[in-house]
């Protein structure tokens, strides 16, 4: 199999335990289970995780970049939804 | 996998030891039957509390007196339904279905907060029930984002960032009904009066009745005891009150220096138990709700599976051509 045949996969890492996975890269592997050892090999040399996924890369869906103005902008004009837009006086405390 | 080779005792005691140290424990790590069977006790009722509370306020989404108002507490309820979401699918990384933990909740056999059963009667309850029973849950919330369970914690810790826009809210309503005509602060007065101790109750019994505070307590799936977290609520809310005008509900509160904190009336517990059993004014007609909501979008699931299934087979056409 040349390496150009081997899947892409999506490695992400847990760094301590209670925190989320966070993407940290991508390798070639022939399966998941090989891609998982390969993973550790090179993305948690130095103890950088307690957890790894991975995730073949083709199985990602993702929103795309260009379209992402129309694709969020449901969002833009909702200011109200943010705690910062009610004056609360000083003397209740924080809310 | 060598961890499966230990005895149950050998299990507990480094599942105990994780805890301990403050570690959190994920979906794929060993634990104890009746760890797993109490949080998705927990984690289901709080998603169903966060479900069956969006009844009360959707209920004043049309009636809203303002355009802008309308479109504020519109965006606070599709919030409470964002995070009953959240929460199931934390809940099902505990190897339980979504529909299992919906079935237990129109059966009754699952709870959720009893606040939800009461009726929202005026617009000044939108106020009462964002900066009260908002404020409540968020001192419960902050208090839950140290839980011992990683996606529940996960949760918790994204809830809280949303839930501040609620409590605010909820705020400026009464602000604005306590500076307003006599009869607008009657209302904020009337809301506050009916929304107060039931407040309260959300925490919970008192530690000493609590069937579940010892081993949640131990299993930090809990951190701080309903007693506690219940004080630090109405020292919160006393300045609150007094900022607004508005007479305090609690004729027996008072402020005790040498503690550091209120000393308050005790809660009609009887209230509590008849409530949480089922007897409250509104406990019927919001399963029976959520029962027709659910029928009545059965189409739409329909539909999309549906679509989903002609989109696959055009694709698979596409692929045997190709």
């Amino acid at each position: 199999m040349s390496l150009e045949k081997l899947e892409l996969f999506e490695v992400f890492l847990r760094s301590k335990r209670g925190l989320d996975h966070k993407h940290a890269g991508s390798l070639h592997a022939e399966d998941k289970e090989q891609a998982l050892e390969y993973a550790r090999d090179v993305y948690t040399r130095r103890s950088e995780g307690v957890s790894i996924w991975v995730v073949k890369s083709k199985d990602i869906c993702a929103s795309q970049e260009d379209d992402s103005d129309s694709f969020f902008d449901p969002s833009d004009d909702k200011p109200y939804r943010h705690a910062t837009y009610y004056d609360i006086p000083k003397e209740v405390g924080a809310m | 996998m060598a961890e499966y080779n230990k005895s149950e005792a050998e299990l507990e005691a480094v599942f105990q030891q994780k805890i301990d140290s403050e570690q959190k424990i994920e979906p794929k790590d060993w634990m104890p039957e009746a760890y797993r069977k109490n949080l998705i006790r927990q984690m289901s009722q709080h998603a169903h509390s966060e479900v069956i509370g969006m009844q009360p306020e959707g209920n004043w989404i049309t009636r809203a007196p303002s355009l802008r108002r309308k479109a504020v507490l519109l965006s606070k309820v599709q919030d409470e339904g964002g995070h009953g979401l959240y929460l199931y699918s934390a809940t099902e990384t505990l190897g339980i279905e979504r529909s299992e933990l919906i079935a237990a909740l129109q059966s009754g056999q699952a709870k959720y907060a009893s606040i939800f059963n009461y009726p929202a009667q005026t617009w000044g309850d939108m106020g009462a029930i964002g900066w009260l029973v908002d404020g409540a849950a968020i001192v419960n919330q902050v208090s839950l984002q140290r839980t011992s369970y990683g996606p529940y914690s996960r949760g918790m810790i994204r809830i809280c960032k949303e839930e501040s826009f609620h409590q605010r809210q909820g705020y400026v309503i009464m602000m604005e009904l306590a500076k307003g005509t006599p009869a607008q602060k009657q209302m904020a007065q009337d809301s506050l009066n009916r929304f107060y101790w039931p407040a309260l109750m959300m925490f919970g019994p008192h530690d000493s009745e609590s069937a579940h505070s010892a081993k949640s307590m131990k299993w930090k799936i809990k951190r701080e005891t309903n007693d506690d977290l219940r004080q630090k609520f109405i020292d919160q809310t006393a300045p609150q009150i007094a900022y607004l005008g508005l007479e305090h509900p609690d004729k027996d509160l008072v402020w005790n220096e040498e503690k550091g904190q209120h000393d308050s009336g005790e809660i009609n517990w009887e209230e509590f138990y008849a409530v949480i059993n089922g007897n409250g004014h509104s406990n019927r007609q919001r399963i029976q709700h959520h029962v027709k909501a659910h029928e009545e979008g059965a189409w739409v699931r329909d539909a999309m599976s549906a679509y989903q299934q002609k989109k696959s087979q055009k694709q698979a056409k596409a692929e045997t051509a190709a």
